[in-house]
């Protein structure tokens, strides 16, 4: 009978491999990945007075708050940026990672009802939301721009240099560790619906622990060692390095980034893997 | 014949009560024990790993194999609880039998439900494309064949509304529709046709029986045996999570429906409720020369035999029973307070002949549901344990009944004078 074994489209057993990763099915189902993303896109702000426009009044009201909060009461400095554009910098950056993971990691229990009458690669689920997220931070990433160019036009305080060209990579390792720590979470919320909670509210200290409010010039040495172990600060640093010449840039900080990227992706879709097949005995 | 489905030995046990421990910290402390090669620590001291074993897991399935050729339309027949739908959840990938593989060649699309993943707030046609592509379709496909599916399911003047805006039908109907346009080489259906008005479930028949006689392999879960008996050429039926009997569809439901009846035989099978103060022994159909039987031509009469055994005291003794087509539809209600009759209480035995004179039903399959209670209590209660067939009588002169009607109406026809 094992002879006949390669005719089959289709084995199905109680445990595949751990590795066995099923790519050609992800991609037939491409195109759902896309309707996924124009859902997303179209859904949220459907019945909004303001639409659209509220990707720009969220990023430009936490920079608002942000400024006066830490620039102006904390007085924590913004190595000679303008605060608005520091903040908004941070902001843009900080907000795709963190949407990215929040709404990641609850990819198995939003989408139970799914995933319990059709089968497709669940991955699909996730890998769609790190997409539209995209757009969202292209709509901000405009806005960033916008403020940038004022004020290197009105200013001499801001530098953009060559090192722009590492944006899609800086987005790319964002949006990897995002993936992959929201499907790791994802995955054992199927089981450990504790860790709902957690994210909830580690996502915002894990803010605190990157130099999205303060430049790593304000920490000690010793600090900056503890920073750069958080494979997102070289992310930030190297963002705000590039477009407005301020800041520190290295790139072993940012091969260490990517690595760190490379791991926990590696775990995260392991981990899926394993999770997706029964986790509608447990969910 | 070439062999499309492949399922070998497929288990599937589900944990019974709350999953896991509870907390992350004993189940670390259990894996730990496990890569030791030690007992579980958390289990009782009393039960080890083996006489726990019956009580925390429950097995829907066991041992399930049977193949499917190429172009089978395989229905696939059983009780509530039988294992049906966890079947078609593993065969569907939605979860994984705990035991056991099976091997598919082709598309395999799954139909549970209609309308997975449409969002309300999307239109008509946006639901369209993404239930689509969820069902397994490339946009392309589905581009195809879009006017296609727009008009089978009626709702063209609300394309472009969102969904959440159309009454249950429309949705429903829409959903039908971008599902019955699927064209993988196996598909599953599940219950699909019990949605819809008459009319549309005639429509999804119609389709599903379209696609059979294109030669696409289909397995096909319904409480409708007349449908499983116009559409299925193969039956299986399951029976607390075995498979009893693999055979030709014709074959498997009058088995089927012969364990309803003769359940009799073994009247413990039954899910009964009710206090039992007065308790169903036996019951059977009979004709008027009261043999038993199983049909009855339209026009005939039918005798309900219902022997019963009291256990307490009563002061009062009700019997009724429910007859309903193979739709789930009640169609009339039968009860000895129906010609004044008041029956005799503090017997030790009761056997009751009931006459339903001219049967003029459609033909079909019907089942009768018993009830014996007083005005406040039920006694005893057993869902369709009885059914039979209700052949179309030729002196009747109607050789067709539309789809949807219940019931034959005996007229008299005249041309009326000085109209």
């Amino acid at each position: 009978m094992s002879d006949k074994n390669e005719e089959w489209d289709l084995i199905v057993k109680p445990k595949n491999s751990i590795f066995n990763v099923d790519l050609q099915s992800f991609w037939h189902y491409r195109d759902l990945l896309l309707l996924f993303v124009k859902r997303d896109f179209i859904a949220v702000y459907k019945q909004t007075v303001l639409g659209p426009l509220w990707y720009i009044i969220q990023p430009l009201l936490t920079t608002f708050m942000f400024t006066v909060i830490f620039g102006q009461i904390a007085k924590i400095p913004t190595d000679g940026i303008p605060k608005i554009l520091f903040y908004l910098s941070g902001v843009t950056m900080w907000t795709y990672f963190a949407e990215c993971l929040n709404k990641t990691s609850n990819t198995f229990i939003s989408n139970s009802t799914i995933f319990g009458k059709v089968y497709f690669p669940r991955l699909i689920v996730p890998v769609s939301i790190i997409i539209s997220n995209l757009i969202t931070f292209a709509v901000q990433f405009l806005l960033f721009i916008l403020v940038l160019l004022y004020y290197f036009s009105t200013t001499d305080l801001i530098h953009p240099n060559i090192y722009i060209l590492l944006l899609p990579l800086l987005i790319l390792i964002m949006a990897g560790t995002g993936l992959g720590l929201g499907i790791i979470i994802s995955s054992l919320t199927t089981k450990y619906r504790d860790l709902r909670f957690l994210i909830a509210f580690g996502v915002q200290l894990f803010m605190f622990a990157t130099p999205v409010i303060y430049p790593m010039s304000f920490l000690s040495a010793k600090q900056k060692v503890f920073m750069m172990a958080n494979p997102l600060s070289a992310i930030m640093e190297t963002f705000r390095f590039a477009f407005t010449g301020v800041g520190v840039f290295n790139w072993m900080h940012l091969l260490y980034s990517f690595i760190c990227m490379l791991i926990l992706l590696f775990i995260g879709i392991i981990l899926f893997n394993k999770v997706e097949k029964t986790f509608m005995d447990t969910v | 014949m070439k062999v499309v489905i492949k399922v070998e030995n497929i288990s599937k046990r589900y944990n019974l009560g709350e999953v896991g421990t509870g907390t992350l910290s004993r189940d670390i402390n259990a894996w730990w024990a496990r890569m030791k090669g030690k007992e579980n620590p958390n289990l009782k001291v009393t039960e080890t790993e083996k006489s726990g074993y019956e009580n925390t897991f429950h097995q829907a399935l066991s041992n399930i194999s049977f193949n499917v050729n190429e172009g089978d339309v395989l229905g696939i027949i059983g009780k509530n609880g039988a294992g049906k739908s966890t079947l078609l959840k593993i065969l569907s990938r939605v979860t994984t039998p705990s035991s056991g593989q099976f091997k598919v060649k082709g598309r395999i699309a799954s139909l549970l439900e209609v309308g997975t993943g449409f969002h309300p707030d999307l239109t008509g046609r946006e639901n369209v494309f993404l239930n689509g592509a969820i069902l397994g379709m490339r946009k392309s496909e589905i581009r195809s064949k879009f006017d296609e599916i727009i008009e089978f399911s009626g709702v063209e003047k609300f394309i472009d509304t969102p969904v959440k805006r159309y009454s249950s039908g429309m949705y429903v109907r829409l959903a039908f529709a971008v599902a019955a346009h699927l064209e993988p080489e196996i598909l599953i259906v599940d219950e699909v046709l019990a949605v819809g008005d008459l009319e549309f479930q005639k429509k999804c028949l119609g389709k599903m029986k379209d696609v059979s006689e294109q030669g696409r392999t289909v397995l096909f879960v319904s409480h409708n045996m007349n449908a499983m008996q116009q559409l299925c050429s193969r039956g299986i039926l399951i029976s607390k999570g075995s498979l009893e009997m693999d055979a030709d569809i014709n074959t498997v439901v009058n088995h089927y429906i012969g364990l309803a009846k003769t359940g009799a035989a073994n009247i413990s099978e039954f899910a009964r409720r009710g206090n039992k103060a007065i308790s169903f022994t036996d019951f059977y159909i009979t004709d008027s020369g009261l043999n038993k039987v199983d049909r009855v031509m339209m026009k005939d009469d039918l005798f309900v035999n219902l022997l019963m055994k009291a256990k307490e005291e009563v002061r009062q003794l009700d019997v009724s029973f429910t007859i309903r087509n193979a739709f789930g539809e009640a169609i009339t209600h039968v009860q000895n307070m129906d010609n004044d009759f008041i029956i005799p209480v503090n017997q030790e035995d009761y056997f009751f002949r009931i006459r339903l004179k001219d049967i003029l039903f459609v033909p079909g399959t019907y089942f009768i549901s018993i009830w014996a209670g007083n005005s406040t209590e039920a006694y005893d209660c057993i869902d369709n344990c009885m059914s039979f067939e209700v052949l179309n009588n030729p002196d009747l002169n109607r050789l067709i009944y539309p789809h949807n009607i219940r019931v034959f109406q005996n007229s008299q026809w005249e041309i009326a004078a000085g109209a």
